[in-house]
């Protein structure tokens, strides 16, 4: 039975489906609550997390988010039950942690993860094109160095504890979620009033929802970032089938929910500062190329064991702190005042000092 | 005999690619080793696209995976 569910899952109907499910649940979550072609947008979310516990003071965008606790935990239910726990840690765990960073910044340049420029595109918005060319650039500049034999090396079989310490983090954020403690007068955790980080679905749908995509991304293996990768390395289409089931899906949803607008200025928590729309998802791209998964994929092998990948996701809440407290991410455009948002001057010069960091690494570790 | 890949630790797509480089040099049967199951679904898929034959078996917490043409 156990084999034949992994046999679907592994298949091209199973990759479809995640995408599929993903693209119906995110529109819906964005009804129940979540911002505006933000349903789901790991890099946000984790950033609304790094918010919450004080790493950063950008008072909009702060809530632990549990769709991301359900990501991992429900990634670590599918592997136990299918034994595909598999605690593992050691390949170059520091440059994973600084990829995670700048795979922050970058996200934060353009406001959102790759999952997040497909629902921005499939709610209208624009920008999501030149994010979602970025984000092929990148990963194909990654591919680049794959080919002339860039790896962070092996990572090795570890003790059973160590497996367990992503899902544990998840467990204490989701007690901090329940019980929402305040640690001193004005203090963490912090709970945005306005702005994005104040609009949320319920717990338990939120919940809900994340462990269901949790289960099956786990199971399929879905990663948008290995997507392009492997149309780009070897001509496999089998992982962009979901993601191009994810684009259609949500379209329709949002069509349904009238949740469509068409445009570049104004959209919802997204700034047309062309160039660093395009830019900010190049470092990404390369980024996540270069760390072998996208936000979401990080999530669900940290939550199979794999502690590489859990460093990287604890690199992209840091990241999200630098972010907002050296002004980086992305200024949505203000429809009210009629101005074009964008990044700093600051920002700019992260994601290009950023590019220049993902070339060295791509550069200097490779087998010769 | 045998050409041996020991892909073991390394994530995806390195074990593709380790893979993909034994079968292009055309020395067959191939005995690849990983660790993960996606490992193993995206070596067998990899191999497969390329006209090989793939056998898989469980060894304890690892796969070994043998490809023939």
């Amino acid at each position: 039975m156990s084999e034949k569910f992994t046999r679907f899952f592994a298949s091209r109907w199973g990759i479809v489906l995640a995408g599929a499910v993903i693209g119906a649940l995110a529109p819906l979550l964005q009804k129940a609550g979540n911002p505006p072609n933000m349903g789901i947008c790991v890099a946000c979310f984790e950033r609304d997390i790094a918010g919450a516990l004080g790493l950063h003071r950008a008072a909009v965008v702060q809530y632990i988010r549990p769709e991301i606790i359900a990501f991992v935990l429900s990634a670590t239910i599918a592997a136990l039950l299918f034994r595909e726990f598999k605690p593992r840690a050691g390949s170059a765990p520091i440059v994973r942690f600084v990829l995670g960073v700048f795979a922050m910044i970058g996200s934060l340049a353009f406001l959102g993860c790759p999952w997040r420029t497909l629902l921005r595109l499939a709610g209208g918005d624009l920008n999501a094109i030149l994010g979602l060319t970025g984000l092929a650039v990148g990963v194909t500049i990654g591919v680049q160095f794959l080919k002339a034999g860039y790896n962070l090396g092996r990572s090795y079989k570890t003790y059973t504890a160590v497996g367990w310490i992503m899902p544990v983090i998840m467990i204490g954020l989701l007690l901090l979620r329940i019980f929402k403690p305040q640690f001193s007068e004005g203090g963490a955790i912090f709970f945005s009033e306005t702005g994005p980080g104040s609009m949320h679905a319920p717990l338990y749908i939120s919940l809900g929802a994340g462990l269901v995509i949790g289960f099956l991304a786990q199971r399929t293996r879905f990663c948008t970032m290995g997507s392009i990768r492997d149309v780009v390395l070897m001509g496999d289409t089998h992982l962009i089938s979901g993601l191009g089931a994810l684009l259609v899906v949500a379209f329709i949803a949002n069509l349904i929910l009238r949740q469509v607008s068409f445009g570049f200025f104004g959209q919802p928590v997204a700034h047309s500062q062309h160039l660093w729309n395009f830019l900010g998802m190049v470092l990404a791209g390369l980024a996540f190329a270069l760390a072998g998964g996208c936000p979401g994929r990080q999530l669900f092998l940290s939550g199979e064991g794999d502690g590489d990948a859990g460093v990287f996701v604890l690199g992209m809440i840091v990241g999200a702190g630098f972010a907002h407290n050296f002004a980086l991410a992305g200024t949505p455009d203000s429809v009210a005042n009629g101005t074009v948002g964008g990044i700093s001057p600051y920002g700019m010069a992260a994601v290009i000092l950023g590019l220049v960091v993902c070339l060295i690494i791509g550069l200097t570790m490779r087998d010769k | 005999m045998t050409k041996k890949v020991d892909a073991r630790g390394f994530s995806c797509p390195q074990p593709v690619i380790m893979t993909r480089k034994a079968i292009q040099a055309g020395e067959f049967p191939i005995e690849v080793l990983v660790e993960t199951a996606t490992s193993r679904e995206n070596v067998r898929r990899a191999a497969e696209k390329l006209g090989c034959q793939v056998e898989v078996e469980e060894m304890g917490d690892e796969f070994k995976l043998t490809i023939a043409k």
